[in-house]
């Protein structure tokens, strides 16, 4: 039966709330701590940043990653930068207007409560990033630089050079060092969680597998910190790593936890379009370089002239032309859908015709080139690696890339799951992004959940419940195991005709035409079809080459494409679901006679968290009030 | 393009190993140097083959999981790249290319072309941070940092941890590695109450890895997709002797 679901905001004023709540818990006693394990899986910046802070508390931690190390997590690649309502440039920043920017570039479909407490702790991740080391850029009077990002009407972004995600994620990472030197942290790298355990309806552990024997281990615990990123992989090209995956977090959601807003996914604008079938990876080009590229289509279709040699009156700015007042720095959904009408139209450029071109002649000729270099050398250089074309002479050719999930576990004010003892940090929760995230605010919100909010909510946990001592001989945990090695035999046992490339593939080309973009009705419903057959194909005919007790890539991706076939369906399902397009969610149904998303705030307002169940899904509500903000249209014209 | 390409296959740790010779015939300018070995994995899982193992994952040349000896060259032959960023346009038809797993005692072979590199992250487990518990910190702009500083600082925390300066210097030397954190760390204020116990600890935990010394070859510099320069040994030297004489 459906239900309405408690996300437990505490009572009292939007600014208030976190500071009552801190104020209201109940804490571990310091000599105590030591005495509770806790289970982290994942070392990005949620992961890394919550075992190195949990280990100074004195818990005792045990941390896994599937990488060779806990260093080399996805959050590396992050270019951009971070935001912090520090207002250092004195232009007019406050923790509201973080706050309020957040919530509308969300399009009003996440949680007021959390975006809230995002924005207050902001500041101190900055803090305590500087005190770890990391070299923010700084003024020549030595004090930190901040810049404008993603469309922001302020200057609140901190970042060092076009590497922001590796120097934060180092940051983490060394404070995880240290406490590992000291053994306060157990590190298990090359270990993949293949399932949660639960006991007596409590989170207490898990079933991991050691990638380099084969063999599986049970961890057990206190409470599991799920801190496993994204699933963008599920659309098989993205800007994520090979490696990033949803396994974790979908054998959680089997055993379980309700998976919100599936279906809100980011695409991101500017990204090095796809040359080939044998095509692995997009690469992203930091969103900044909207700052100074013009983006344009010939007006003409199927204009097939180089685009030096295509004249000024001939071009189509497209986003100048429909949003005159934002031009070429709307937010991320609304860039990316503009470039999908331009290549529909037949308008788009390059080999594929699957292109736009990012434009910096007027730059360099109004700036110089010396300060297009020092801006965005870092960025010209990879692309020329990767092209072949040189940007300082002819134009980028750039396209949309899925790349952030806004979608996740369902968790409430705490981080807490459905399932209690387990939270979830990071881009694995839903919670903070709504439909659409903002540029420079993931790593926000991965720092945020691991320095300064699951410290206290764990804590509150662990001092509110007491805990069965465990063996990892209970039956709970042989079941685990017993169901994570059945699944690896079975995959193993098909030797069927087809890799699992080629199903991975084959559902990121449903996904990207069908739940991408642009979703309607019949190609939703054509979606949920096309992969329960691929599936079901994939189960009767993959090829999975290798022993089990090996270091064997290929078993693993097979186990993690297994997962994106289960969840592709539900980001299908959600999305036929949601009658209306808000954010990075654009039903074409349901837009304005201009092309415009149009939300329907009477039915909609809530977050979509999906109960799995052997006879399908089960649908419940957590209705989203908005008490401090008014609920606008976006508008960017 | 046609392509052959001759591979380091060890089925195991202990397993001995030796070349494999594999053609690719459909290699494009276009792919990655990891695209062209993902064509080849294809390729051999449909002969019923095992495909060869090789770490990687961003692809973006940030995140050092891929590395591997192409030719007798750390990462391949385009300077300050990963070999996930090298380009198939760099070969021509018909080329023939060795592809060997990074060899030094400090990172032993688990599989064909993928290394135990764990001994990099007990150096930094040794001392290479600044102990700053979470919520101690003062605001951050009380301490303010030359931009010539914070600048050079960065330069050498772009270090991707990937071990190519290890598999390029004829001593396996982890020098530059070791270095790069700890140059990085001395040059900020913040770096400086514990930058004497962090050279010893580091410098100590570097050569019980199995690691060799330096000898001033720079191979590393060479080779290191980030541009690390050699400058930072010069600096871990300095902060060394200033720690073990003064």
């Amino acid at each position: 039966m459906s239900t309405v679901l408690d996300p437990k905001i505490p009572a009292g004023p939007l600014k208030d709330k976190w500071d009552t709540y801190k104020n209201g818990i109940k804490l571990v006693n310091p000599a105590n701590k030591r005495k509770h394990t806790v289970l982290v899986v994942g070392t990005g910046l949620a992961g890394g940043s919550a075992a190195a802070t949990l280990a100074e508390l004195g818990y005792h931690v045990k941390s896994f990653c599937i990488q060779d190390s806990p260093r080399r997590a996805h959050s590396i690649a992050a270019q951009g930068g971070i935001n912090a309502a520090k207002n250092y440039p004195n232009d007019g920043d406050t923790v509201w207007r973080l706050f309020y920017d957040t919530i509308k570039g969300g399009d009003y479909r996440s949680r007021e409560a959390n975006v809230h407490r995002l924005a207050q702790v902001s500041n101190n991740i900055i803090d305590q990033c500087v005190a770890q080391g990391v070299p923010f850029a700084r003024e020549y009077g030595g004090l930190l630089d901040n810049r404008s990002f993603g469309g922001a009407q302020v200057s609140r972004t901190f970042y060092a050079r076009g590497q922001t995600g590796q120097q934060l994620l180092l940051g983490a990472y060394q404070a995880m060092s240290r406490q590992i030197g000291k053994g306060n942290i157990e590190m298990f790298a090359r270990q993949e969680m293949l399932d949660l355990v639960v006991v007596d309806g409590k989170a207490r552990g898990i079933i991991t597998r050691n990638l380099v024997t084969g063999e599986y281990e049970r961890h057990f615990a206190d409470a599991v910190l799920l801190c496993t990123g994204g699933y963008g992989n599920v659309y098989y090209l993205s800007t994520n790593a090979k490696n990033s995956n949803v396994a974790a977090a979908w054998r959680c959601h089997k055993r379980g936890a309700y998976f919100a807003n599936p279906c809100f996914t980011q695409i991101h604008p500017t990204c090095i379009p796809v040359s080939g079938d044998y095509q692995s990876k997009l690469t992203l080009m930091s969103e900044s370089l909207r700052n100074d590229g013009r983006v344009w289509v010939p007006k003409q279709v199927g204009d097939t002239r180089k685009p030096l040699d295509i004249p000024e009156d001939e071009r189509d700015y497209y986003l100048e032309r429909r949003y005159p007042s934002f031009g070429n720095l709307v937010p991320r959904d609304v860039a990316s859908r503009n470039a999908k009408l331009a290549t529909d139209e037949g308008r788009g450029v390059g080999e594929t015709k699957l292109a736009v071109y990012l434009d910096f002649a007027d730059s360099i000729k109004r700036l110089g080139r010396d300060v297009i270099e020092a801006r965005y050398g870092n960025l010209f250089e990879m692309y020329e690696r990767i092209t072949g074309d040189d940007p300082y002479k002819m134009p980028m050719r750039i396209f949309p890339a899925v790349h952030y999930t806004m979608g996740g576990l369902w968790v409430d004010y705490e981080l807490q799951s459905n399932v209690p003892g387990l939270f979830v940090l990071g881009e694995a929760n839903f919670s903070d992004h709504g439909a659409n995230r903002l540029g420079a605010s993931a790593l926000m919100q991965g720092l945020a959940d691991g320095y300064f909010v699951i410290p206290y909510t764990l804590g509150n946990y662990i001092a509110s419940n007491s805990f069965d001592k465990l063996t990892g001989l209970e039956a709970e945990f042989a079941e685990a195991e017993q169901s994570a090695k059945s699944r690896i035999e079975k995959v193993l046992s098909i030797k069927g005709t087809k890799t699992v490339t080629e199903y991975h593939r084959e559902l990121g080309r449903i996904m990207w035409d069908e739940v991408g973009m642009s979703r309607t009705t019949d190609g939703l419903k054509k979606a949920i079809n096309d992969i329960t057959a691929l599936r079901e194909d994939f189960w009767q005919n993959v090829l999975v080459p290798g022993e089990p007790t090996t270091f064997n890539k290929n078993l693993e991706f097979a186990l993690r494409v297994a997962d994106f076939l289960e969840l592709g369906e539900l980001m299908a399902r959600d999305a036929l679901e949601r009658e209306e397009s808000c954010g990075g969610h654009f039903r074409e149904e349901h837009q304005t006679p201009e092309g415009e998303a149009r939300r329907d705030d009477d039915g909609f307002t809530h977050v979509s968290a999906w109960e799995f169940g052997e006879n399908g899904h089960q649908l419940h509500k957590e209705k989203l009030d908005f008490d401090n903000v008014q609920l606008t249209t976006r508008s960017y014209k | 393009m046609n392509i052959t390409l001759k591979v380091w296959r060890q089925a195991g740790p202990k397993a001995k190993g030796g070349f494999e010779t594999y053609v690719v015939p459909e290699a494009n300018p276009h792919m990655s140097f990891l695209e062209l070995l993902d064509v080849l994995n294809e390729q051999l899982i449909k002969e019923g083959k095992e495909p060869v193992e090789f770490d990687h994952d961003c692809r973006e040349g940030i995140c050092g999981s891929c590395g591997v000896v192409i030719d007798g060259q750390a990462h391949g032959p385009q300077q300050r790249t990963a070999c996930c960023q090298l380009h198939m346009r760099h070969y021509k038809d018909g080329d023939s290319i060795v592809i060997e797993p990074w060899r030094a005692e400090g990172f032993p072979i688990i599989k064909d072309l993928v290394v135990d590199r764990t001994s990099f992250d007990r150096i930094i487990a040794a001392g290479g941070y600044i102990s700053a518990n979470t919520g101690a910190a003062q605001d951050a702009n009380s301490l303010p940092i030359a931009k010539a500083d914070a600048d050079l600082a960065m330069d050498f925390a772009a270090c991707i941890g990937c071990g190519a300066c290890v598999a390029a210097c004829p001593n396996a030397s982890a020098s530059l590695f070791t270095a790069a954190k700890i140059a990085q760390l001395s040059l900020l204020p913040q770096g400086d109450p514990e930058r004497k116990s962090r050279a010893i600890a580091m410098v100590d935990q570097m050569e019980q890895e199995g690691f060799g010394d330096c000898s001033n070859h720079t191979e590393c510099e060479a080779v290191c997709p980030k541009g690390i320069s050699v400058s930072a040994i010069t600096k871990m030297r300095r902060e060394y002797m200033k720690a073990v004489i003064g």
